[in-house]
């Protein structure tokens, strides 16, 4: 069986699809992470920066937790945990923190960039984290630099942690000329495969220069202004996109990277907008559009036709479900999403099916009751609902994992296919 | 403030989840911010449990800070009672909601429940995840084991089993072991709690003539409580180790005034003669740290040293409250005993004394593969592994002959690695593959020569079609880029890309591979 070849066709009109569906909004326990988990991916990808929550042993443990325990390296992250003694005010807590963080930079001389994270308790009892990482700036310049950002789950969900990182980078980015030639900002934390495979695209294309948010290298940090157009690789930066927008850059509107057709058209739109002709453009992409549909062709026969059901989760519930119901073929029950960007997913909306049941925010208990009665063949959820919903016969899908696998571009489509797909086929293959 | 890079314990509210998830029909309506849900995934992963825990958690947010959070409790713990219709209901406070002071307690009482609701004060920046579950085993026995009555005199004495939780090491199991053991001493077991206890099984806990203390970081408050208000004596031995076993058993025998001779008697564990069988004589003086909580550790350092012939270099433990235990025994030993939470320390420890043998924890696991000790795991906090399928228990005498496999196996491993190190430039080991246990100490990985020409492994092997085994092998190049581009793929799958790309060019007569080539058959071999 041959995958419907995706020749990218952007969508005409723009009330088409769920663009103006209305959106069931439920508020009651939320079965999410909180902001502070985006360092588990964070760290890894920032290869010289260093993530210091202030918060509580519940943060220290979450992370950990999140992490799987399973990072044998020493991790580029730890937690200062608030005491009795900082809570009652005998302990001075900029003097505590000075000293937490200059035994940790004795520890790890070679951090050159050091995020102080407010979680929960930190911005319940209002410690100031902006003016302590200037304050600690001073200190340790020019050798660190000090940011700070909110992780709490009071204010932040799972991947709204590295929207909240990435927007406190952008103020401290260097700004370009105002003769610079048109610069192309790619923003989103992406595995560094997939960052190569869209350098070499984009170059091919001939856009440039192109660079990358966030940058591998604590001392690369890449330049924006008025002739920086930015492309969101990840749908879940509304903070960092409206701190790029206050330095001058201009947003490139575009569905995002995941299969053949998302690829297609988020390579287009910034093609477009670099003046890259239609040939050029399609003899670029060939090969990859090939692969693409060579490798997702594996999955399609085991996902056509089935029912998901998307809890909400990172906020890639949106693009994952265009993907799952326009290259898979399948059928969508529900898309939940933490919480929904009506512009920056205007691209989305309008390709998914008319009629698709949206919600925003988490019921748990209400969802939970929605999903057991629509008996999807597969659901995708947070670890803590997975194994339930397969005690009761549901199959599931942990959406953690499309979030800490390569799953963005062509030749990662295939993989990103896989995953829905290997629950099934599982579960076709056990006698037991 | 402590600088904390791993932690040993979550915080109290944790504990309190393990008790409420060990048991049945309690629900836990926990005032917590967005995020504190993680906590479920360590029961529904690592333990793999089928059941979400049966905690219900406010989810406040910021927005609601300014507004009526305690209105938004009230709703949970009345629509928690609604749906779950528990038999009794603890409430509480995450370390957020402690600071925002809403009283879940006060709250809980003003909904007026026809359930048993109990407040729980876990001062999240005090207490810990041990601390937090004592205390709420403790909460609920106080609230629900009523007054002390008349027990009836039975021809076979009657005991409860306290401790096990949800999320603890091996307690599944070891309550198994010793319900077993203790029916053939002839004693009966009332009540196991909080593990798969009802809050009415609570109520008969009374019933008993004493009390059986598996866990003391769990059970002690609980069991001192009973032995004061309702006249039970308890167990102050942990069965861990054929000794202790031992000295168990004639405990029991005395509180119970039953006749134990005959069970003791019986040839009951092979950890005796297997470890004086002669294969065994390597085990000699070989020098172990060991660290955990404290009741474990404790247990852990005798059957080292008398019932292995280890030699215990250190020991400590992550677990305050119980320091003084574990200093007592380390004197024992003649060593000092390490009392920290601190993980780096306890790093700093193990690099210092350079042991043979590390029993600990999952953090230990972790400070073992990096310094290149083996390591059984002998203690909470635990990872997945350590929920093995089969029955494994660490009480009684089969715990004792599960200790003995689990301790000794990781040398006979260590042994298969001195083998592996001396042929390291053995062709299987190469691409700076260290043995993955030593990851820590991996020597420099051997940079693959870019232009180095690669022969392809798939003209020698005889499954190929005739076509390929024809001839000279077929020469293959990596253009740099490529060979760049396959490094970037993780190590335990490498070795099979490359394979597969060379078959892939090698197939097509591709003399050399490019990232095209790479992608191109990562697609064609795609599943």
């Amino acid at each position: 069986m041959n995958a419907p070849a995706p020749v990218a066709t952007r969508s005409a009109s723009p009330v088409e699809g769920c663009v103006s569906s209305p959106v069931l909004r439920e508020r009651g326990q939320h079965e999410v992470f909180c902001g502070l988990t985006g360092i588990v991916w964070l760290h890894r990808k920032i290869q010289d920066a260093f993530f210091l929550v202030v918060g509580s042993r519940t943060c220290a443990h979450l992370i950990q937790s999140a992490a799987g325990v399973m990072i044998f390296a020493e991790p580029r992250f730890a937690t200062a945990i608030l005491d009795e003694r900082d809570l009652a005010g005998i302990a001075d807590i900029d003097d505590e923190l000075d000293r937490v963080v200059a035994r940790l930079l004795e520890r790890r001389p070679e951090i050159k960039l050091l995020f102080l994270v407010g979680s929960c308790p930190s911005e319940v009892i209002k410690i100031d984290l902006k003016r302590a990482a200037q304050r600690q700036s001073r200190v340790h310049s020019p050798r660190v630099r000090v940011l700070s950002y909110s992780g709490s789950g009071i204010e932040t969900t799972f991947t709204q942690g590295e929207d909240a990182c990435l927007a406190s980078l952008v103020p401290t980015l260097p700004g370009e000329a105002a003769d610079a030639p048109r610069s192309l900002l790619v923003v989103g934390a992406l595995a560094d495969v997939v960052e190569d495979q869209f350098a070499r695209l984009f170059d091919e294309l001939g856009v440039a220069p192109r660079r990358f948010l966030p940058m591998r290298r604590a001392t690369d940090f890449p330049a924006v202004g008025p002739n920086t157009s930015y492309l969101l690789a990840q749908p879940f930066l509304g903070d960092t996109a409206r701190a790029l927008e206050a330095r001058g850059a201009t947003r490139i509107a575009a569905p995002f990277p995941l299969g053949a057709e998302g690829t297609t058209l988020w390579l287009r739109a910034a093609a477009d907008a670099f003046g890259v002709s239609r040939d050029h453009f399609d003899a670029v992409t060939a090969p990859g559009r090939a692969r693409a549909a060579r490798a997702i062709d594996h999955s399609l026969n085991m996902i056509a036709g089935k029912r998901v059901f998307l809890f909400p989760d990172s906020q890639l519930e949106i693009p994952l479900a265009r993907f799952l119901s326009r290259e898979l073929g399948a059928e969508l029950v529900e898309v939940g999403t933490p919480y929904l960007h009506r512009e920056h997913m205007a691209d989305e909306l309008a390709l998914l099916p008319a009629g698709v049941r949206l919600s925003e925010g988490q019921h748990v208990e209400n969802q939970l009751d929605r999903c057991r009665a629509a008996r999807p063949d597969l659901t995708v959820c947070g670890l803590g609902l997975a194994n339930p919903l397969e005690a009761e016969g549901l199959a599931t899908k942990w959406s953690i994992e499309l979030l800490f696998t390569p799953v963005q571009g062509y030749d990662q489509a295939g993989d990103l296919a896989e995953l829905f797909a290997r629950p099934l086929t599982r579960r076709a293959r056990l006698e037991v | 403030m402590q600088l904390t890079v791993w932690t040993y314990e979550g915080p109290p509210h944790v504990g309190a989840m393990r008790v409420a998830t060990a048991m049945q029909g309690l629900h836990y309506v926990l005032h917590a911010p967005q995020g504190d849900t993680y906590a479920d995934l360590l029961f529904t992963m690592i333990e793999r449990r089928a059941a979400r825990p049966p905690v219900t958690y406010t989810t406040f947010q910021a927005r609601d800070l300014g507004g009526d959070t305690a209105e938004l409790f009230k709703t949970a713990a009345r629509e928690a009672y609604e749906r779950f219709k528990p038999r009794a209901m603890i409430v509480g406070a995450s370390c957020t909601a402690e600071l925002i002071q809403d009283d879940p307690g006060g709250l809980a009482a003003a909904l007026a429940l026809p359930i048993p609701v109990i407040p729980l004060e876990l001062p999240a920046y005090q207490k810990k995840e041990n601390w937090g579950a004592a205390e709420t085993f403790y909460r609920l026995v106080r609230a629900l084991a009523g007054a002390r009555r008349e027990r009836t005199s039975r021809a076979r004495p009657l005991c409860n089993l306290l401790g096990p939780t949800a999320l603890g090491f091996r307690h599944r199991d070891d309550v198994i072991e010793i319900t077993r053991l203790l029916a053939r001493l002839g004693v009966d077991v009332n009540v196991v709690a909080p593990l798969n206890a009802t809050p009415d099984d609570l109520t008969m806990l009374g019933d008993a003539d004493f009390n059986v203390v598996l866990y003391p970081e769990v059970a002690l408050p609980a069991a001192q409580w009973l032995e004061k208000n309702h006249g039970q004596p308890f167990t102050k031995i942990t069965p861990i180790g054929v000794g202790a076993t031992r000295e168990f058993i004639a405990e029991v025998a005395a509180i119970a005034k039953i006749d134990a001779s005959a069970v003791l008697v019986e040839d009951s564990s092979r950890l005796p003669w297997y470890s004086r069988s002669v294969d065994s004589t390597y085990l000699t003086g070989k020098r172990v740290f060991i660290f955990g909580d404290a009741t474990h550790v404790v247990a852990a350092a005798r059957i080292a040293r008398d019932e292995l012939g280890f030699k215990v270099v250190g020991l400590g433990t992550y677990a305050r409250e119980f320091a003084r235990d574990v200093r007592e025994a380390a004197k024992r030993y003649d060593v000092e005993a390490l009392i920290t939470d601190d993980y780096l320390e306890v790093e700093a420890k193990v690099a210092e004394l350079q042991p043979e043998l590390m029993l600990g924890t999952q953090m230990e696991r972790h400070i073992s593969k990096r310094l290149g000790v083996p390591c059984a795991v002998i203690s909470a906090p635990v990872h997945v592994q350590d929920f093995p399928a089969r029955y494994s228990p660490q009480m009684g005498f089969e715990g004792a002959n599960v200790i003995f496999d689990s301790w000794v196996h990781p040398l006979m491993m260590g042994l298969e690695e001195h083998l592996l190190s001396m042929f390291r430039e053995d062709s299987e080991f190469h691409d700076g593959a260290a043995p993955s246990h030593l990851g820590g100490k991996a020597t420099v990985a051997r940079q693959p020569v870019a232009s180095e020409p690669v022969e392809a492994a798939v003209a020698h092997t005889p499954e190929q079609p005739e076509a390929f085994s024809s001839g000279a092998p077929i020469q293959i190049n990596w253009a740099d880029e490529a060979e760049k581009e396959l490094r970037k793929i993780p190590f335990f799958v490498r070795g099979k890309a490359r394979k597969n790309t060379e078959r892939f060019a090698c197939e097509r007569g591709v003399a050399t591979i490019t990232i095209e080539t790479l992608y191109d058959a990562k697609a064609h071999f795609a599943r």
